[in-house]
């Protein structure tokens, strides 16, 4: 789609696109594109030599069992997040669909969490599961199970898969009741009028025509996961017990930082960059179709 | 629903208040956390209701600072956040009405081209090019400057789409009636486009507002002085000690002050926040 009407300034539309374009070559090409280069050098321990070593750093990347863990880690915590936080969301927003006298309060009351800072919604977990004073962790000792996150690694990915399922369910929310809302009454009247009993028409009407959302939602769910969860992971984990909650965008910042690996850090960087574009590529696929539909 | 029975609405009432309640919960225990003191937290009995050291906690998080750790008073923080925050909701609207702006009303050379460069920013999130980015500042001298939290935050193609696609539904009428009255480009922008797009500049304001709040890596690396802190870095710094030793009842009141703006905003501005949300996502 094109306007027909449009202005003939030979200058003005390149200096209106002046700021966008300086601030994304020197803050996003460059820096994407050191990126590509560091990873095929290897810097000496005081980063004043380097080397070009070609595809080293990633064979060095791919012989590493800990890089095969960071991924093993972020597919069972995508997996696991991904799939609580889109079904208890779509538990809320069935309910919530249905015509309550306050269904507008409480969607107030469940989409706020959207707000809290990743970092923040970590502490908030931390806090209540610490071993030694969290007001859960009693309880659960009580219960006889020997609880800590601290130690334990499947404690730990329990503790972060949890706050990011709560930070995650207000958006899943959002966007599920909106689907919901927009499938047509008479549809459901239709199957209602055949007989079809509630769960019935939930299964065979509701949930195949939700499905356009719910595949846009695990996209998103998973570039959340990826990325936007750095915060709850370096705030009640930092990667740990052990490198048990490592998950591959914790490995970047890990490697660079603490290990001073920038070669390897920058390998990875580029290995994610690829999963981002593939996924990328998936949701606009998707956006296509929806606009068929 | 269809058919309309008591039972189904209870149970929908049940569910949705225990949603309510359990996405509550650990904020309300923050909330009793920063209103006892120090020994009630940390024994690990914590009453489930607020105590009476509420003010002495808030004023001494927010003016005074821990004792133990960064000694950095959260008043000081919460400027920060309100800077990088507003900055980067700012700069992004301006840059990217603008950038939108050339794009929709004018034909020239490489505007394609140009489009396709901002587009692509969208698969660049800013972890998977953290140190490179981080260099760029160093170089730059922008580490511990706002200029070095807000601008490599500000460039993405969000805002640019959005724009984009809210002036095509602008209908050509308005720009053929503009002209024909004499005006230029920038009094079409200034006087027609500008009023018009008031709505989606707010809904676009309010998701970048939350965005650059609780922004973590990014302030993390570039910032070293406590005095240039965010305060969403300044809890985690709070509790670095990890150990009992952390002053946890004034973490939480940080925590507390931390959360309020951003939730107030959605509270306050749900139609802006929802719309802004499922705009940017499209």
């Amino acid at each position: 789609m094109e306007k027909i009407t449009v202005f003939n300034n030979r200058l003005l539309p390149y200096l209106l696109l002046l700021p966008q374009l300086v601030i994304t070559v020197i803050f996003f090409y460059w820096p994407a594109s050191q990126a590509v280069w560091q990873s095929f050098l290897r810097e000496d321990a005081f980063g004043l030599v380097s080397e070009f070593v070609g595809l080293e750093n990633y064979q060095t990347l791919f012989a590493q069992p800990e890089y095969y863990r960071s991924m093993l880690t972020t597919v069972i915590f995508s997996t696991l997040v991904a799939a609580l936080s889109l079904s208890i969301a779509l538990l809320f927003a069935t309910q919530a669909d249905k015509n309550l006298k306050a269904a507008g309060g409480y969607k107030t009351l469940m989409i706020w969490p959207y707000a809290v800072a990743p970092a923040v919604a970590g502490v908030l977990w931390f806090f209540m599961f610490q071993p030694s004073l969290g007001m859960l962790s009693r309880p659960l000792r009580g219960m006889g199970v020997d609880w800590n996150p601290l130690l334990n690694a499947n404690h730990a990915m329990i503790l972060v898969v949890l706050a990011s399922v709560w930070k995650q369910i207000s958006y899943n929310f959002l966007f599920f009741l909106a689907g919901l809302q927009s499938i047509p009454r008479s549809v459901i009247e239709a199957s209602a009028i055949d007989g079809a009993r509630p769960m019935r028409r939930f299964w065979t009407i509701v949930f195949p025509l939700l499905s356009p959302t719910t595949f846009f939602l695990l996209v998103v769910n998973v570039v959340y996961v990826f990325f936007d969860t750095f915060g709850i992971i370096d705030a009640v984990t930092a990667g740990g017990p052990a490198g048990a909650t490592t998950t591959m965008v914790y490995k970047v910042y890990a490697d660079g930082r603490l290990g001073g690996d920038l070669g390897g850090s920058a390998a990875q960087s580029v290995i994610l960059m690829i999963i981002v574009i593939a996924l990328t590529a998936i949701q606009f696929r998707y956006v296509e179709r929806k606009v068929q539909y | 629903m269809v058919e309309h029975r008591p039972l189904s609405d209870f149970i929908a009432y049940a569910i949705l208040t225990l949603g309510v309640l359990i996405v509550a919960f650990p904020v309300w225990l923050a909330f009793v956390a920063s209103t006892h003191d120090a020994a009630t937290v940390v024994g690990g009995r914590m009453p489930a209701m607020p105590g009476t050291d509420a003010l002495e906690n808030y004023y001494r998080a927010v003016f005074v600072g821990g004792s133990r750790t960064s000694r950095e008073p959260v008043a000081n923080m919460l400027i920060n956040s309100f800077v990088s925050a507003i900055g980067i909701a700012v700069g992004k609207i301006i840059i990217s009405i603008l950038s939108a702006y050339a794009v929709v009303y004018f034909r020239f050379p490489f505007r394609k081209t140009a489009f396709w460069i901002i587009f692509i920013t969208l698969m660049l999130p800013v972890e998977v090019r953290i140190y490179p980015t981080y260099k760029v500042v160093a170089d730059l001298r922008m580490l511990d400057t706002y200029a070095g939290l807000i601008l490599p935050l500000i460039a993405s193609a969000t805002g640019t789409l959005l724009f984009r696609q809210f002036f095509m539904t602008v209908p050509d009428e308005l720009l053929e009636a503009s002209r024909i009255d004499g005006a230029g480009p920038f009094r079409f922008f200034w006087d027609t486009l500008l009023p018009l797009s008031v709505t989606t500049i707010a809904a676009l304001f309010v998701i970048q507002f939350i965005y650059g709040w609780n922004q973590y890596l990014w302030p993390l690396l570039i910032t070293t002085k406590d005095s240039m802190q965010t305060i969403v870095i300044g809890i985690k710094k709070m509790l670095v000690t990890t150990d009992e030793l952390a002053e946890w009842q004034l973490a939480m009141a940080t925590t507390v002050l931390a959360m309020l703006p951003p939730v107030a905003v959605v509270i306050f501005m749900q139609r802006l926040f929802v719309r802004g949300l499922v705009q940017t996502e499209k």
